[in-house]
């Protein structure tokens, strides 16, 4: 199992011994319940575990398979795994995971010297920010912080000195950011992981998804502080780029997940995308409503509107914009990070905004 | 319902199933071997699912099984020691020093200290039951401070040292996995993943916990709830809304509804999300004749 990237540790080994015993154990359905309760492999991960276990106590190495290959959105997840899992997977990586919808290519990203570096910098105070329930001392206008006060009061024995004061901790909001990879952003799929990648090295909580035809959170590869490594590594673990796009269907699959839909409450979502559906957008509409629902602030940075000419006069950009904060410039990164930059400082909704350009 | 001792109730999952029945409680081979093994084993049980499948419910069931009290602690974000472990009373500490005048006075004291629900626990002569509850909403902090309290049943006050449990205490944490928690947590515990349960075993679920529902009905009912929970719904029902669905169109048929008006007129209890019920409301007519034939 630690070959195949599940961190089982000592103790939990002896435990599923102790556990089998307890059991009987009467039949092997006993030792699979015991492996379950004792080595408690991840829910996203339970198949696998499943596999490996058939494989390995019935021989049946048929077994071993990959995911769900009828799913029809794939979500990504490494969920703080190890090196050991990422290369497992990059093992496992080959044809069959193609189709004849997509079309699967990797890329190479070259160093450019740009001015993310600011940005990383100014970000984490330029994020719109919340109350926290964690306090902290303060001088002034606070409430009396009685547990510190007292332990001044014994230290100066009985005496009274200036009583000391805490309040609850402004934080910066979560950062979220979509980014399409589709065909028809290939011209900017690369500066927009820069982004990102400057993005999750500055914000104190960011969190990064690519998204096409599937899902996929590229978030822990982007932790990497050397930008070429990371983007590397983030290139290795998307496979659709490129290729076509399903929005709808794909923002829908992300608000599915609990652990990911819970990071778009009360964050600022960020979609970089030109969010041209095809066929049917009642999806998206669907999807965008929810998003905006849940986030402190949704905005989409298209690289269309770098177009003097642009209005959201597609169907599916007239049916979200009433959802959206923001509808942007994507073209540029300069224009991209000066308006992540500006996520704190109120603006009109994007669809007054649009009513009075048109 | 009087304290019996855990080992002797724990003699195989069977009879823990047998007793959490009893309890109104129906669990699975799965979630009586899993609490089967965690008392048995003293370690923590760990429960994962989604909102409704009756995390908490297990909880309850296993204090109801044992006949002990169960102590809850709601986890939340910025939730800390003071809230958890224990706390100084302040105020009492400073009018004690002030009365002391010259004298020395020790405000270190018992009296002084407040227990939280794990202090609690610890101090308590018996074994208690204590249900950490959506531990997946607290700090990463949080969970750190909770290892120590999880392995060893022990907690360190600086100012008076380290507290060992009287009774070592069955531990239940739940979360609705809204984000990874630490590995050096999920190793600590018994671990179980709770999922919506079938449709034969809803309603068998319906039956047990609603009032008076008739058997055709919770078998309807939790046929209904699986087609619509196969829905792409923000919010999916749960199980304690499905009892409450049956229990609504009950009253309502009692009330003078017809059987299919009575199931779509009850369906804000079973469907809490403007969304989902406008998703929802096309289909439900559908829905409901097809169980219902």
């Amino acid at each position: 199992m630690r070959r195949y990237g599940f961190a089982i540790a000592p103790e939990q080994v002896s435990r599923f011994m102790q556990a089998v015993t307890l059991l009987g154990p009467r039949s092997m359905a006993d030792i699979r319940e015991a492996a379950l309760a004792t080595l408690a492999p991840p829910p996203d991960r339970r198949d696998e575990f499943e596999a490996h276990f058939q494989s390995h106590f019935y021989g049946n190495a048929s077994a071993v398979i990959e995911g769900d290959a009828d799913e029809e959105t794939r979500i990504k997840d490494d969920g703080g795994a190890d090196d050991e899992r990422i290369e497992a997977e990059q093992k496992q990586e080959g044809g069959e995971l193609s189709s004849a919808l997509e079309q699967l290519s990797s890329r190479d990203f070259q160093r450019d010297d740009d001015s993310l570096t600011a940005f990383r910098r100014k970000l984490s105070s330029a994020l719109p920010a919340r109350c926290s329930f964690r306090t902290v001392r303060t001088h002034s206008r606070g409430k009396l912080d009685l547990r510190r006060s007292l332990r001044e009061i014994v230290g100066a024995d009985g005496d009274v000195p200036s009583p000391l004061l805490r309040r609850r901790q402004t934080v910066p909001r979560k950062l979220l950011l979509l980014i399409d990879v589709s065909g028809s952003m290939k011209l900017h799929t690369a500066d927009y992981l820069k982004l990102a990648h400057a993005a999750v090295q500055g914000a104190d909580r960011a969190e990064i998804f690519t998204f096409g035809t599937r899902l996929t959170r590229i978030t822990s590869a982007l932790r990497i502080r050397d930008r070429d490594q990371a983007l590397a590594r983030a290139a290795a673990q998307v496979d659709d780029w490129d290729g076509g796009t399903r929005m709808g269907p794909t923002l829908l699959a992300f608000l599915s997940v609990p652990r990911f839909s819970s990071f778009t409450r009360g964050a600022a979502v960020v979609i970089l995308s030109d969010a041209l559906e095809r066929g049917d957008h009642a999806e998206l509409e669907i999807a965008m409503r929810r998003l905006s629902a849940r986030a402190f602030r949704l905005s989409l940075a298209t690289p269309l509107a770098g177009d003097p000419r642009f209005q959201p006069a597609t169907a599916a950009l007239r049916a979200i914009l009433p959802d959206l904060d923001d509808l942007v410039d994507g073209s540029s990164l300069a224009g991209l990070t000066d308006f992540i930059l500006s996520l704190a400082r109120p603006a009109p909704a994007a669809a007054t905004i649009w009513k009075r350009v048109s | 319902m009087p304290e019996v001792n855990a080992e002797t109730v724990a003699t195989s999952p069977e009879a823990v199933a047998e007793r959490l029945a009893a309890s109104h409680y129906l669990a699975d081979e799965s979630l009586a071997t899993a609490i089967f093994l965690a008392i048995r084993l003293g370690k923590p049980l760990l429960l994962e699912g989604a909102p409704g499948v009756g995390k908490t419910e297990a909880a309850k069931a296993i204090a109801g099984l044992l006949g002990r009290d169960l102590v809850r602690l709601q986890c939340y974000e910025g939730i800390d020691a003071a809230h958890a472990l224990y706390e100084w009373n302040y105020q009492r500490q400073l009018l004690a020093i002030r009365h002391a005048g010259e004298q020395e006075v020790d405000i270190y004291d018992d009296r002084f200290l407040i227990a939280r629900p794990l202090l609690q626990v610890l101090k308590a002569p018996e074994q208690r039951i204590l249900l950490v509850d959506e531990i997946d909403r607290s700090d990463h902090e949080f969970e750190a401070l909770l290892l120590e309290f999880l392995s060893d049943f022990q907690i360190s006050i600086p100012e008076r040292g380290t507290i060992r449990a009287t009774a070592q205490p069955i531990v239940i944490l739940t979360s609705n996995r809204t984000r990874e928690l630490a590995e050096a947590l999920r190793r600590r515990c018994v671990y179980h993943w709770i999922g919506y349960p079938d449709a034969e075993r809803e309603a068998a679920i319906i039956m047990l916990r609603a009032g008076d529902v008739a058997e055709a009905t919770a078998r309807a009912v939790a046929t209904a709830v699986q087609t619509i929970r196969a829905r792409p719904l923000a919010k999916p029902p749960g199980i304690a809304e499905a009892v409450e669905w049956a229990n609504a169109a009950t009253i309502l048929e009692k009330g003078g509804s017809p059987w299919p008006e009575a199931f779509r007129r009850a369906i804000g209890v079973l469907i809490k999300d403007e969304e989902d019920l406008s998703y929802i409301a096309p289909e439900l007519g559908r829905i409901v004749d097809e169980v219902l034939a």
